[in-house]
């Protein structure tokens, strides 16, 4: 036997200037909008192990039983292992979306398989949306702060991005009425208006219902759609579930997004969009120039995991544990974060947002949270223009309890320096410290209420 | 011949650092040396100790990395190493230290005052904060003393926007400096050996500061190579520019940043590592001069292991 000749490894050298000059010009002109931000090189340093990372959006896949993961795989190995090594249907096989059914259901939700398609992560379905939806220059209307993964995906189709604010009832839907209003006078239709009702990715915040009606309604008398990205709806650890926008509209003017990401794992790569038939045709055409399917290995895995029937209690263990997380969270922020910091406290979900005192820029805090080995995402992450600078996203999902109390210690600390240091500058004198545990009335509904804003001690559980 | 190539760190630069280390690593391969790369942590002296490296080539950027640091463990192992020796790293990272550096040596730098946060915190020294107007003049710009790559640089147009800026500045450093704005064309002189390579000019996109985001992102900044200047003020650059190399004690390379308006040159501050990644300046400047990179990478090391040469 002759042994197997490797080819010599052949590296490319690196480009030289005129190279990059000369590649620039055949850059398309959306490029100028994908950009590289000075935040995201600090990300560079949040991997180190010494770091504790609040700055991740991770599920917990720690307590997935591995000898689950194990025999689902060998039986699909033994049982279809061709099928499970082909390429699939574009719109996903009828078998996922069954339990894509089931998961919609769970939320009272009873679409048409027919309208249902299989993607890529919730990722993909952004993207197919805007692929279908958005020329360059359009409007595009989403949440201030928005989820950060979709900004790109806007910049990228060159949509025209306009950010309505949120308080702790979720997105402003007063405002977003004036918005369509002014934006009809000046004879400019948004496509769509992209929301994150329940559990809000960065501000854990959930559309009240009040809203969500006025929200289906606006979108039905405008006639423009309503994305409805719904990763976290199932993960409530208390209060009351609200009907997702989907099963209030009826599904005619809502594009529904769902994942498996945050209910069984973001490694698989499933997601899911539930359009209007006449909308569908389109996603499914940009699905096929894409990637003409979904991965049909991680579908058949999917299917043999819900057929376990085992999937409802692993959410029940996420619930339990993200819950505790979340509690450990709040009570670190209300030991250890200066009396000038607010944030929220969501009833699910992976997030808390923290917004500090407006002279402090959490993008250059972060720089000095880093020294001390803890990192968060800054809020201007979340934010197009130049808003959320002095917010920060948290996440309790993918740390542990020990991690997050000295985490938001370490955080705490930094940001006190920063607020003494100011009023060293200015001579402004600091808030007493907060009173521990001392239930605080609530905040007036007023103008002056939408986020940032405080909520201790309600923790919802 | 075996390069360690040392990257990375705990630097704010980190990401930029392992860019430069990653180009560098590749260069040195395709002349044939054997590479260690070194993503610089606890296990320094340990990775070096047992690689047993003829030279170690530094491509750390920011603090912990271009401030002696590093440079000061290889000295006591007794292992050679590419840029600027120990003290004139130390004077390069530290900008008042630098600007003391340049303005004793008769050199042209704009006008600054530097406080410690203990100043503010212990001193009083907000009190001191209403004679900028006298004394800098707004606009200025506040910068951390140590650090690269514009992180935590601010602009303050008028007195009430300093105390923020201050905060953001002192988020990077315990030491700030406050610098009298010079409005002017952007220009940086790498220098190799002692000899200054063409000038670059950073054109930044309309309405854009030379910020961070421009200085790594293709296309937001143009960078003109060599920059379209007059006999005499390229002389005058130039020469302010090979002036400050020497009075901060470079040896190697090192990039000279400058403003130049009306009145001529004004030096800013010395990189002593500067980026060597795809965007960099001194990779531009040195393939204007005729240098392809490989080549630029071969004339570092030469300069390292036999520093007489320069």
């Amino acid at each position: 036997m002759s042994e197997v000749t490797q080819p010599p490894q052949r590296r490319r050298a690196h480009t030289s200037t005129r190279d990059l000059e000369r590649y620039a010009g055949l850059f398309a002109a959306r490029t100028k909008v994908m950009r590289s931000s000075a935040m995201r090189d600090l990300m560079a340093i949040t991997a180190r192990p010494e770091v504790i990372s609040l700055a991740g959006g991770l599920p917990d896949t720690s307590t997935f039983p591995p000898q689950s993961f194990a025999a689902q795989m060998t039986r699909i190995a033994q049982e279809s292992a061709a099928e499970a090594l082909q390429y699939g249907p574009t719109e996903g096989f009828e078998e996922t979306k069954d339990c894509i059914l089931q998961v919609m259901a769970a939320e009272g939700m009873l679409p048409d398989p027919e309208d249902v398609i299989v993607t890529t992560g919730g990722q993909q379905a952004i993207d197919l949306v805007c692929k279908t939806l958005v020329d360059p220059g359009d409007v595009v209307i989403c949440e201030a702060p928005t989820y950060p993964g979709a900004v790109p995906v806007f910049c990228s189709y060159q949509a025209d991005v306009v950010q309505v604010e949120c308080d702790e009832n979720g997105m402003r839907v007063e405002q977003l009425e004036e918005l369509l209003g002014t934006l009809r006078r000046e004879g400019r239709h948004p496509k769509f208006i992209y929301s994150v009702p329940t559990f809000q990715n960065p501000a854990g915040v959930t559309l009240s219902l009040e809203r969500r009606a006025r929200l289906v309604e606006l979108a039905r008398m405008h006639e423009l759609l309503v994305i409805e990205d719904n990763p976290y709806g199932l993960l409530r650890f208390g209060g009351e579930a609200l009907p997702p926008l989907y099963q209030l509209d009826g599904g005619d003017f809502v594009i529904y997004i769902g994942t498996f990401s945050k209910i069984l794992s973001p490694g698989i790569r499933l997601g899911w969009a539930v359009a209007p038939p006449p909308v569908m045709e389109k996603i499914v055409l940009g699905k096929q120039a894409a990637d003409l399917c979904t991965s049909t290995l991680t579908q058949y895995f999917v299917r043999e995991y819900f057929e376990e029937g085992k999937w409802r209690g692993y959410i029940e263990d996420l619930i339990g544990l993200y819950r505790d997380r979340r509690d450990t969270m709040l009570a670190a922020l209300d030991e250890h974060f200066p009396a000038e910091a607010t944030w929220t406290a969501p009833e699910g979900g992976l997030f808390i947002w923290a917004t500090l005192p407006p002279y402090i820029d959490t993008s250059d805090l972060l720089a000095k949270a880093l020294r001390a080995d803890v990192a968060f995402v800054p809020g201007e992450a979340a934010y197009i223009d130049e808003r959320g600078r002095n917010s920060m996203r948290l996440n309790f999902s993918g740390v542990t309890e020990a991690e997050i109390r000295e985490g938001i210690r370490r955080i705490g600390k930094v940001i006190s320096e920063q607020v003494e240091l100011y009023g060293a500058l200015t001579g402004e004198q600091r808030l007493p410290q907060r009173p521990a545990a001392a239930p605080e009335a609530e905040p007036e509904p007023s103008d002056e209420n939408v986020l940032p804003f405080r909520k201790t001690g309600e923790a919802g559980s | 011949m075996k390069v360690a190539v040392l990257k990375g760190g705990r630097s704010l630069e980190r990401g930029v650092s392992l860019r430069s280390g990653a180009r560098v690593e590749d260069a040195l391969e395709r002349l044939g040396h054997e590479v260690a790369a070194v993503d610089v942590g606890a296990d320094l002296v340990e990775r070096i100790t047992a690689d047993r490296p003829d030279v170690a080539f530094v491509a750390m950027h920011g603090v912990g990395g271009e401030d002696g640091t590093a440079q000061e463990l290889l000295e006591i192992l007794g292992v050679p190493f590419t840029g600027p020796g120990v003290a004139a790293c130390a004077r390069c990272i530290d900008k008042v230290l630098a600007k003391n550096t340049i303005r004793e040596a008769g050199l042209p730098t704009p006008d600054w005052v530097a406080f410690n946060q203990t100043a503010f915190r212990e001193l009083g020294a907000a009190n001191a904060l209403g004679r900028l107007e006298q004394t800098l003049g707004f606009p200025l710009v506040v910068k951390p003393s140590r650090g690269g790559s514009s992180l935590g640089v601010r602009f303050a147009a008028a007195e009430d926007e300093v105390p923020n800026a201050l905060v953001s500045a002192f988020s990077y450093d315990d030491r700030v400096l406050m610098e009298r704005f010079v409005e002017g064309r952007e220009l940086a002189v790498s220098v190799l050996g002692g000899e200054a390579l063409p000038v670059v000019e950073a054109i930044p996109a309309e309405g854009d500061r030379y910020d961070f985001e421009a200085r790594y992102a293709i296309g937001r900044t143009r960078f003109v190579c060599p920059a379209e200047l007059s006999d005499d003020e390229r002389r005058a650059v130039t020469e302010a520019a090979l002036a400050s190399y020497r009075a901060l004690g470079c040896s190697g390379f090192a990039r000279v940043d400058l403003i130049l308006d009306s009145e001529g040159p004004w030096v800013l501050e010395a990189n002593a590592i500067p980026g060597l990644t795809d965007t960099s300046l001194l990779p531009q400047a040195a393939e204007a001069a005729g240098m392809p990179f490989e080549q630029l990478v071969e004339r570092i090391l030469d300069l390292a292991l036999h520093p007489a040469a320069a």
